[in-house]
C-alpha cells in the first residue's frame, strides 16, 4: 500500500485502486461513478473490476429507459396464468443482490430512475406497491454508473452521485497509460474476510470528517463513504486498524473529486509544498504506536493536515486554477440537469409507464399491460359468461373496458429561456443586477408553468454557463448570486455558448428561447484576441449561425443610446430588437414574456 | 393482510437507527414530534440538503410512537372508541358492541417511489380472484396508513396523477374506491409526511400548502456534530442492536412525553391574547388565507402539550411560527432573503428581540 500513497499516482492507477476498494465493499461503498468514453479504457477498468469480484457475484446491466417493473420487479404474466396465483417476478435490482448493477449512459438517468435505485440502496431492499402486489425483497448491491456525458449539463443525478464512494474521470486515461491491476480476487477474498474486524480510531474519523468539511463537501453521507473505502483499504492491506494512509486514500478517492472550495491554508501556498520524500510513509508506518503515545491533541491538527494534503494533490488540475481563481468549482450539485418532472401527455414523446384510461383518441393501448389487468379476472368472468350461456370457447380472454391500460408518454414541449448576459464593461454591474432579477422573476412564472431558465454570462474572453436550464429557484439564486462583472466582450463566443445549449435544449425535446442583454459592441475574437472590427466579424457570423437553428431569439440592446451594432447583430441573428436602454428587471421580464409567447 | 405487515414492520423496527440519536435537526424533530401529539395539524414538509438524515428520522419515528388500540381483525385498524370514521366492518350492522381490540404499533408507511396507482388506493386482491375467482378488495397503502402516518420521500418527485389523489384523500380522510367494479370506502386518515430536496425541483402549490409544517434543513457546519453524525452512523451500521439499546432508554422517555402530551392536548388553553399575537404575526407576514394562522395556533398547542404548559405562550408562537408559515409567504423572488429570514424578522418586530 505504501506506494499507493506516493504522489505520483496516474490516474489509471486511482482508478485501479478504486476499483479493489469497491470490489472488497460494493454495498458500503455505494459504488463507482466512471466518467469516460465507451472504449478500451472503461472496458478494460470495466473487466478489472469483474475480476475482482467473487466469481458467483451478479454483475448486471441496467439499460437507460429501464421500466418499473423490469427495475423493481411486478407480476409474472406468464407464471401467474399458468400457476392461477400470483407470481412476482424479481427485479434487475433484487438480481443484483450481493453484487453489481452496471448503468450504462447514467447521465441520461431520469432523477425519478436514480431515486428509486438510491431508495433501493438506502434501505437494503426493493419495498415492492406494484401489480397488486406489496412485498419486501432484501438487496444490497454496489453501483457502477458509467457517465458518458460531454456537456456541463449531462450529469449523473445527484440522487445518485451522493451515495457513490468513487467519482473517477477515466477521460484522460490513454490506453498506453493502462497496467496490470493491483490485486488478484483472491486477495478481495481475503480483504473481506477481515473487513467486520477492521477498526476505526476517533482520531482517522475526524480527520476525515475535517477534510471533508475544508473542502467544502456538505453532504455527510460522503465522510462516511470515505470512512468505509478507508476500511476496506486496511482490509485489503491485511490489516485491521485503519491507518493514515487509507485515510489518505479515502481522502483522495473520495473526498477529492468533491471539493467546492479550496481549503483556508494559513501559509501561503501550502499546496506548492514539496511532496514528502518517499522514505517518510514507510517509516511512519512502522511505528504508529509510538505516534499513539504522543500528545492527541498535538497530533489531531497534523493528521487531518496531512489527509487534507493528500486529498488537495488529487484535486483536478482545471478545479484547482477554478477555485483558486476564486470561480468556485462549477460543483456537480449545481449542475445535475435533467431534474424535475417533465410534461407528461399521452400521445408522443418517450413511454414512462401505464395507467388505467377510457381509449379515447390518440391514446394509445398497451396490450401487455391490458392482459396483465385482464388476468386475475378470467376465472371470474369466464365463469358468469357461462351462467350467461354463452358457450366456453367463444371468448378466449376476457377483456373489459376497465382493464385498458394506455402508456403515458413524457410529451416534451417545455420552453427553456436562456439568457445570455453581457458582464462586461462599466455597466455591467447595474445590468447585470437587473438581469439577476429579470431571471427570477421569469423564474418564478416559469415554477407555475413548470418551464426553465438558464443563464450565460460572457465577460473577459469567455462565455460561461452560470445557471444550466432550471426550475429551481434555490439553485437560480445560488448561481446568480457572486456573478463577477467587467472585462471585455466575447460576443461571438457567448453567441457559439447560446447555439450550442440551445441545441442540447433541443435535443431533450424542448424549445428554446434566447434572450440576449448586450450593447452590441464585441471586443473580443473568437480566439480571444482584441480588436473591434474582427470581433465584430466574429459576432456575426456566429450570429448568422445561430440564426440557421431558427430559434425564437429576442436581443436587449442595453446600452444607453442604442446604436446600430446592437440592431445589425440582431438583424443576423434574425432576432426580435428590443431597445431598452433603462430596462429594470419587472420591464425586462415583462418584455421578454409577452415577445416570446 | 394486516399481520403481514405487522410481521414486516416488527422487522424493520429492530433495524432503524433510533429516533434519539439524531444529532441535531431540532426543528425537523420537533415538528414530527407535534405532528405526532397533534395529527390534525396536517403534516410535516421537510425540504432540505441531501445527507442529512430526511429519512432516518422519518423511519424512526415508527420504533418511537407509543401503541395504538385498534379492532382485531380490522383490516383498517379502526380505534375502538369512536364512533366517527369507522369502516364498514367495524360500523356495519354486524359490528359488534364492544369489538375486541389489541394493541399495534402506529403505521408509519413508506411510500416507494415507482408505486402503481392500484397499490396506493387498494385494488383487487389477486390471489383470491385466481385462486378462488372471487371478487374481493385488497386495501392499499392508504388503508395502511389509517391512523398512522404516509411518508413519501422525494416527494417532488412523485408522478402527478398520485399527487392529486393523495391530494383528494388527504383532505377527505376517506378513500373512495370505484373501479374493476368494485366498489368500497373506507376511513384513510393519515398524516403526511414528504421529503426531498429543492434542488429537484419545486413542490407543486397544492401540494405545498397541504402541509401543516414546512421545515427546512441543512448539513450541520460544526466540526464535532459532523463527527457525530458519522461515529453515530458507523457505531449503528456495525452494531446495529447494541447501538439502539443505548437509546432505548432515551427513546422511552420521549415516548412518555408523546403519551402524555396527547392527554394534555384537550386541556391546554389558548388565551385570546395569543390568538390575537398569531393573527397579527400572519397579517405582518401577508400569508394567505387562514390556513396559516390556524396551524400556527395548533402547532403552538401541539408544542405546549409536548412541553406539558398548560397555556400557549409568546415563547410557543415564536417555535413553532417557522415552520408553520415559512412555506405559505407569497413569493418574492427580488428578495434574496429565504422565507426563513422573513418569517424570523416578522416574529423580532412583533415579539422584541
Amino acid at each position: 500500500m505504501t506506494e499507493t500513497m506516493a504522489p505520483e499516482l496516474t490516474p489509471w492507477a486511482l482508478a485501479s485502486i478504486a476499483a479493489g476498494l469497491f470490489a472488497v465493499d460494493p454495498q458500503g461503498c455505494g459504488g463507482v461513478a466512471v466518467r469516460a468514453h465507451a472504449g478500451p479504457v472503461r472496458d478494460r477498468w470495466l473487466e478489472q473490476l469483474r475480476q475482482l469480484l467473487p466469481a458467483k457475484a451478479p454483475m448486471r446491466r441496467l439499460p437507460l429507459h429501464i421500466a418499473d417493473g423490469r427495475l423493481l420487479g411486478g407480476l409474472d404474466l406468464a407464471a401467474t396464468l399458468k400457476a392461477g396465483k400470483p407470481i412476482a417476478e424479481r427485479g434487475l435490482l433484487a438480481e443484483c443482490d450481493g453484487g453489481v448493477a452496471v448503468m450504462a449512459m447514467a447521465e441520461r438517468l431520469t432523477s425519478s430512475t436514480a431515486g428509486r435505485v438510491a431508495a433501493v440502496m438506502d434501505a437494503h431492499e426493493v419495498v415492492l406497491e406494484r401489480d397488486g402486489l406489496g412485498m419486501r425483497v432484501p438487496t444490497r448491491f454496489g453501483v457502477v454508473a458509467l457517465d458518458e456525458g460531454m456537456s456541463e449539463e449531462e450529469q449523473v443525478p445527484d440522487v445518485l452521485m451522493d451515495r457513490l464512494a468513487f467519482h473517477m474521470d477515466l477521460i484522460p486515461i490513454a490506453v498506453r497509460d493502462m497496467d496490470e491491476p493491483l490485486w488478484t480476487s483472491e486477495d478481495v477474498t481475503r480483504a473481506r474476510a477481515i473487513l467486520p474486524e477492521v477498526e476505526v480510531s476517533d482520531k482517522i474519523l475526524e480527520a476525515l470528517c475535517g477534510t471533508a468539511r475544508a473542502l467544502g463537501i456538505a453532504s455527510l453521507r460522503v465522510p462516511f463513504l470515505a470512512l468505509r473505502a478507508a476500511r476496506a483499504a486496511a482490509a485489503l492491506d491485511g490489516r485491521n486498524q485503519v491507518a493514515e494512509e487509507d485515510a489518505a486514500l479515502a481522502a483522495r478517492l473520495v473526498l477529492a473529486p468533491r471539493a467546492t472550495m479550496l481549503p483556508p491554508s494559513e501559509e501561503e501556498m501550502p499546496e506548492e509544498q514539496e511532496p514528502p520524500p518517499p522514505e517518510e510513509p514507510p517509516e511512519e508506518e512502522q511505528k504508529p504506536e509510538d505516534q499513539e503515545d504522543q500528545d492527541p491533541a498535538e497530533l489531531d491538527k497534523p493528521l487531518e493536515d496531512r489527509v487534507l494534503e493528500a486529498a488537495k494533490a488529487s484535486l483536478p488540475a482545471g478545479l484547482l486554477a477554478q477555485l483558486q481563481a476564486g470561480l468556485g468549482a462549477r460543483s456537480r450539485s449545481s449542475a445535475a440537469g435533467k431534474a424535475g418532472a417533465l410534461q407528461q401527455g399521452n400521445r408522443r414523446g418517450r413511454p414512462i409507464g401505464t395507467r388505467r384510461g377510457e381509449l379515447r383518441a390518440g391514446a394509445r393501448l398497451n396490450v401487455i399491460e391490458t392482459l396483465r389487468a385482464a388476468a386475475p379476472w378470467q376465472p371470474l368472468r369466464r365463469a358468469q359468461a357461462l351462467a350467461d350461456g354463452s358457450s366456453p370457447k367463444s371468448l378466449r380472454v376476457h377483456v373489459r373496458r376497465d382493464d385498458f391500460r394506455i402508456t403515458r408518454f413524457k410529451q416534451r414541449t417545455e420552453t427553456t429561456t436562456i439568457f445570455a448576459v453581457d458582464a462586461s464593461g462599466s455597466a455591467a454591474l447595474h445590468r447585470l443586477a437587473e438581469a439577476k432579477g429579470a431571471v427570477e422573476l421569469l423564474l418564478a412564472d416559469c415554477y407555475i408553468r413548470r418551464d426553465r431558465v438558464g443563464l450565460i454570462a460572457f465577460r473577459g474572453v469567455q462565455a460561461d454557463l452560470l445557471l444550466p436550464p432550471t426550475r429551481s429557484l434555490v439553485r437560480a439564486k445560488r448561481s446568480l448570486a457572486g456573478l463577477p462583472g467587467g472585462g471585455g466582450t466575447p460576443l461571438a463566443s457567448a453567441i457559439d455558448a447560446v447555439r450550442e445549449l440551445a441545441e442540447s435544449v433541443k435535443r431533450r425535446g424542448e424549445t428554446p428561447v434566447a434572450v440576449f442583454l448586450t450593447d452590441g459592441r464585441a471586443n473580443i475574437a473568437r480566439d480571444g484576441s482584441q480588436g473591434r472590427s474582427k470581433a465584430m466579424e466574429d459576432a456575426l457570423a456566429a450570429a448568422k449561425e445561430l440564426a440557421a437553428e431558427q430559434l425564437k431569439i429576442i436581443l436587449v440592446d442595453t446600452s444607453p443610446r442604442p446604436q446600430r451594432s446592437g440592431q445589425e447583430l440582431a438583424m443576423a441573428m434574425q432576432a426580435q430588437y428590443l431597445p431598452l436602454p433603462h430596462a429594470d428587471a419587472a420591464t425586462l421580464s415583462s418584455a421578454v414574456q409577452t415577445a416570446s409567447s | 393482510m394486516h399481520g403481514r405487515y405487522l410481521r414486516q414492520n416488527k422487522q424493520t423496527m429492530a433495524l432503524t437507527f433510533p429516533f434519539s440519536a439524531i444529532v441535531a435537526q431540532d426543528e425537523m424533530k420537533l415538528a414530527i414530534l407535534i405532528s405526532a401529539i397533534d395529527p390534525s395539524i396536517g403534516g410535516v414538509l421537510v425540504f432540505g440538503d441531501r445527507g442529512t438524515g430526511k429519512s432516518t428520522t422519518v423511519r424512526a419515528l415508527a420504533a418511537l410512537l407509543p401503541p395504538m388500540e385498534a379492532v382485531v381483525n380490522c383490516p383498517y385498524g379502526c380505534a375502538p372508541d369512536k364512533k366517527a370514521g369507522l369502516c364498514k366492518m367495524c360500523d356495519g350492522p354486524d359490528a359488534k358492541e364492544a369489538p375486541k381490540t389489541r394493541q399495534v404499533p402506529v403505521p408509519v408507511v413508506d411510500m416507494p417511489l415507482g408505486v402503481t396507482e392500484d397499490r396506493v388506493v387498494g385494488a383487487l386482491d389477486l390471489e383470491r380472484a385466481l385462486t378462488q375467482g372471487e371478487k374481493a378488495f385488497e386495501p392499499g397503502l392508504l388503508a395502511r396508513a389509517h391512523r398512522g402516518f404516509l411518508y413519501i420521500d422525494e416527494v417532488n418527485l412523485l408522478e402527478d396523477h398520485l399527487v392529486d389523489l393523495l391530494l383528494d384523500v388527504a383532505a377527505s380522510g376517506e378513500n373512495v374506491v370505484e373501479r374493476e367494479g368494485l366498489s368500497v370506502r373506507h376511513p384513510a386518515k393519515f398524516v403526511l409526511i414528504g421529503s426531498g430536496n429543492p434542488e429537484e425541483g419545486e413542490l407543486r402549490p397544492q401540494l405545498l400548502d397541504r402541509f401543516g409544517l414546512s421545515v427546512e434543513i441543512s448539513t450541520p457546519e460544526d466540526l464535532p456534530t459532523r463527527i457525530e453524525v458519522v461515529r453515530r452512523r458507523d457505531a449503528f451500521e456495525k452494531d446495529p442492536e447494541g447501538f439502539t439499546q443505548r437509546f432505548e432508554k432515551e427513546d422511552a422517555e420521549l415516548r412518555k412525553r408523546i403519551t402524555a402530551g396527547r392527554e394534555l392536548l384537550p386541556d391546554v388553553v389558548v388565551p385570546d391574547a395569543a390568538l390575537e399575537r398569531a393573527a397579527q404575526l400572519c397579517l405582518a407576514l401577508g400569508t394567505d388565507g387562514l390556513r396559516g394562522e390556524l396551524t400556527l395556533i395548533r402547532a403552538a398547542r401541539g408544542l405546549a402539550a409536548f412541553e406539558g404548559d398548560k397555556e400557549v405562550t409568546d415563547e410557543h408562537l415564536k417555535r413553532v411560527a417557522p415552520p408553520a408559515l415559512r412555506h405559505r409567504l407569497r413569493r418574492n423572488p427580488l428578495d434574496d432573503a429565504g422565507s426563513s429570514v422573513r418569517v424570523g424578522r416578522a416574529i423580532e418586530e412583533l415579539f422584541g428581540a
